[in-house]
């Protein structure tokens, strides 16, 4: 008896081993043993890649370094950087405007790099604003922003900023359907069917990179998520993913998940140019703010627009046509030859791919099913090239090696899978920690991509890292997929939460004329000044503006008398240096703006409204030689009516007059 | 008795002398090269017959925190002076050709190694007046500190190496004084064994 169950609980506690055994093993093995080796840049060596990565709600972008993935620079973009004083500066406010006023912050999910030919050229890169909706254009000379434009008839800007392959265009597809500008908005939000339209705007780049909304193209309410240029021989037509074909205006998760098959809409944009030339388009008042920085001023302008030109797609025949796409489709994108177009419905069960080929067939023979609102539907065989099989659960974004693989994200099952382009066939799948957003492959949506590395940005990291109370670390992963498997070689955390990102080799970016520092000589800005010689304070009434240099390691002037309660000080400071890396900072005590960063040569404005009598220090914050914390000054603050005289010095300690 | 005219050969030798001084008056004589762990990719001081050149300001920017004083071409008389014999030892080289006297090159080749000479000595005392006259209000003062450049070679200045060596311009005027030596020595029969 006591034998037997001695025997038992062996028995039990050997089966429960056994099971213990049989679990999967955790995600830490899944790294094998020359991961370290791949993922090592040595310290002073450089990396292969660099990676812009969204800041998604931070509103700013991101550069790391791959293989390595360390974090190099955060560019200020949607949102303020107190940090590099950009919206706190008088320089930099502008371009924060929009036709809501000064916007703050806003949600930055797509980067996307210009092109030539397809290719990745290392001019520029584009990112959108979710929120409010606009485009930015940074210039990789300097790594900031240059230029930010609003979308009027926007709200969403979703499906934006994809590009051109000779970046001709940069689009943006409403998110949120909404009354038309210049339509009477305040409407009952149940008349969604009769009073929502979506917009998709056709931003045009100039030489120069200089942006402009050439068309935009009313649509049928719907909800427009992500988009991609045609390439190759589809080059002329754009790409949308659209949900919310039900049209409903609440409820989403359901209401707008019952139809079998949402669309992807094919544009054909030389069509819209041709209706444009024709005189076609109407153009429409609206509101939008255009904002430009301008580098020989180091100053941003603002300007209001106020008007558009539309284009109708019900009117216009021949511009839009619908492709039937099942689920809610999210990722919209298009292989390296053009050929293919891959549409991931994200509660779908398998992954459709369209040919471009077939589509043109398609149209030319009229195989429609029908029309949704007054745009044609293509039948979803005829546009068909097939569709892969139990890929996953949750496909949503899909980019390219250029050897014929395509690979995509799955949220709800985790993981990359592998599959081949025209056999459909799955290859290979690999764990992403966790859920698993947007992908990036160097050039990996253009038409030579750089099929080395893959990168996850992944949407929930759980036990990844050490925890961080309720807010854990953003994270995305690069797996090496120079091999036949996909194998994962680094985790590193991101900023904000990371959407979609782009990939261009380092020399590329490296050797494009980068800018080392501003040429005080070019520089124009209205209160540059450029020797010490020049500096001066300036009362005009209220107003106060400091002429002030700086170079290692002393502002000039650096006392400063005179200044009365009421005033409102410009302080307009001028780094004199002319090397690389030598910027100064600029702070004041009480201001209730930011610091100043500037960059040699440049110059840059601080508002400052004193909020009491007495003396405030000031000084350089970034730590610029050996005697930086040696680089401070004063102001003296008088009360409203004192009679202290405007004075200002440098170097001159001038004894206080004795009291008798 | 042998004629006392040059051949052939050292009057093309003459002309490419000429050549050589004209050249040094268009590219850099001397070069003073700083490296220090902040500057990995180094400074450069050049010196030209009639101007300084290199990272002039950024060196500039440096040297107050020594208290060294800043250079500027127009406080060395030198720069107006060197073309001039630049030029003037181009016109002479020409000259010989045409004199084509052996003394003649013997006399210009000692005049050469003079002014060479006394050039050196004219960068020694810049060197040294730079490297001791400093401001006693300098940030940074190191007791028996001086900052002065080596003549020619390599000497380490607080957190800067500096390594003074000929420029391209310096190697054209050694190959100008390399041609004369081989003239005269030529002309002279000075290692020809007596027979």
């Amino acid at each position: 008896m006591k034998n037997k169950f001695v025997k038992a609980v062996f028995t039990i506690a050997m089966g429960c081993a056994l099971l213990t055994s049989c679990k999967p093993k955790n995600s830490g093995d899944a790294v094998s043993g020359d991961a370290a080796q791949k993922a090592y840049v040595a310290p002073g060596k450089y990396d292969e890649f660099y990676n812009f990565v969204s800041g998604g709600f931070s509103g700013q972008m991101s550069v790391y370094g791959l293989p390595s993935g360390r974090l190099f620079r955060v560019i200020p973009v949607f949102s303020v950087d107190p940090e590099k004083g950009y919206g706190y500066n008088e320089e930099t406010k502008p371009m924060l405007n929009t036709s809501h006023g000064f916007v703050p912050w806003d949600d930055l999910h797509h980067t996307e790099m210009s092109q030539t030919n397809g290719e990745v050229d290392g001019r520029w890169v584009f990112g959108n604003a979710n929120n409010t909706p606009r485009i930015a254009r940074i210039d990789l000379k300097t790594f900031t922003t240059k230029e930010i434009i609003e979308l009027p008839n926007s709200a969403g800007n979703h499906s934006s900023p994809f590009i051109t392959e000779n970046t001709e265009y940069v689009v943006a597809g409403t998110r949120f359907s909404v009354p038309a500008d210049n339509s009477n908005g305040d409407v009952p939000i149940n008349t969604y069917k009769q009073n929502f339209k979506g917009h998709l705007s056709f931003v045009k780049v100039g030489k120069e990179g200089q942006m402009d909304i050439a068309f935009q193209i009313q649509c049928p309410g719907v909800n427009f998520d992500l988009s991609h240029a045609g390439k190759g021989k589809s080059h002329g037509w754009f790409f949308f993913s659209c949900y919310n074909t039900e049209q409903a205006n609440t409820l989403l998760e359901v209401n707008a998940s019952q139809k079998d098959k949402d669309f992807i809409m094919a544009v054909n944009w030389k069509k819209a140019e041709e209706y444009i030339k024709a005189g076609k388009g109407k153009l429409t008042p609206t509101k939008y703010a255009h904002n430009v920085y301008n580098e020989s001023t180091h100053t941003a302008t603002s300007e209001i627009k106020t008007q558009v030109l539309i284009l109708d797609s019900k009117e216009l025949k021949d511009i839009c046509y619908m492709i039937p796409c099942p689920k809610s489709p999210h990722g919209c994108d298009v292989d390296p030859t053009g050929e293919y177009i891959v549409g991931s419905g994200k509660l779908a069960a398998l992954i459709p791919v369209f040919s471009f080929d077939k589509l043109m067939n398609a149209i030319k023979n009229k195989q429609f099913e029908g029309e949704y609102d007054g745009i044609p539907v293509v039948k979803y065989e005829a546009a068909l090239h097939g569709e892969v099989q139990k890929p996953g659960l949750g496909p949503l974004h899909t980019e390219f090696d250029g050897k014929g693989n395509a690979y995509t994200t799955f949220f709800v099952s985790s993981e990359v899978v592998k599959w081949d382009i025209k056999s459909l066939k799955v290859l290979d799948r690999v764990p992403t920690y966790y859920s698993v957003g947007h992908l990036c492959i160097p050039g990996g949506d253009t038409r030579k991509p750089f099929g080395k590395y893959l990168i996850a940005y992944n949407k929930i990291t759980k036990d990844r890292y050490l925890p961080t109370g309720p807010e854990l670390a953003q994270s995305a992963q690069i797996y090496d997929i120079s091999g036949d498997k996909m194998q994962l070689i680094l985790d590193f955390p991101t900023i904000g939460e990371p959407h979609y990102a782009q990939a261009a080799p380092a020399d590329l970016i490296r050797n494009n004329g980068q800018i080392k520092f501003y040429k005080l000589d070019d520089n124009k800005h209205p209160f540059v000044t450029k020797g010490e010689k020049e500096t001066k304070v300036v009362r005009n009434g209220k107003r106060i503006d400091v002429y002030m240099t700086c170079i290692r390691s002393h502002f000039s002037p650096d006392n400063i008398e005179g200044i009365k309660m009421g005033d409102e000080v410009y302080f307009h400071i001028t780094n004199l240096e002319q090397d690389w890396d030598v910027p100064h900072g600029f702070a004041i005590k009480g201001a209730a703006t930011a610091e100043l960063l500037i960059m040699p040569g440049e110059t840059a404005t601080l508002k400052w409204n004193p909020d009491r009598v007495g003396m405030f220090p000031f000084y350089c914050t970034d730590f610029c030689s050996a005697l930086h914390q040696e680089m401070q000054g004063y102001i003296r603050v008088s009360p409203a009516g004192s009679s202290v005289p405007i004075t200002y010095s440098l170097g001159t300690n001038l004894p206080a007059p004795d009291k008798k | 008795m042998k004629t006392q005219k040059i051949s052939l050969l050292s009057k093309a030798l003459l002309l490419i002398v000429s050549a050589l001084f004209v050249g040094s008056l268009f590219v850099p004589m001397w070069r003073i090269e700083l490296q220090a762990p902040q500057y990995p990719e180094g400074l450069v001081l050049q010196l030209f017959a009639n101007k300084i050149g290199g990272d002039v300001a950024i060196i500039n920017g440096l040297n107050h925190y020594i208290g060294m004083a800043t250079l500027h071409t127009e406080n060395f008389p030198e720069f107006k002076i060197l073309p001039i014999v630049f030029g003037l030892f181009a016109v002479v080289s020409l000259a010989l050709i045409f004199i084509g006297k052996r003394k003649g090159v013997k006399l210009f080749l000692i005049t050469y190694i003079v002014f060479i000479l006394l050039a050196a000595v004219d960068f020694y005392r810049w060197n040294y007046q730079y490297g001791h006259n400093l401001d006693p209000d300098a940030a940074i003062k190191v007791p028996g500190m001086s900052y002065q450049p080596p003549l020619i070679g390599y000497k380490q200045l607080l957190n800067f190496g500096a390594y003074s060596i000929p420029d391209t311009g310096g190697w054209l005027m050694t190959g100008a004084a390399v041609l004369l030596l081989f003239i005269v020595v030529k002309e002279y029969h000075l290692f020809q064994k007596k027979e």
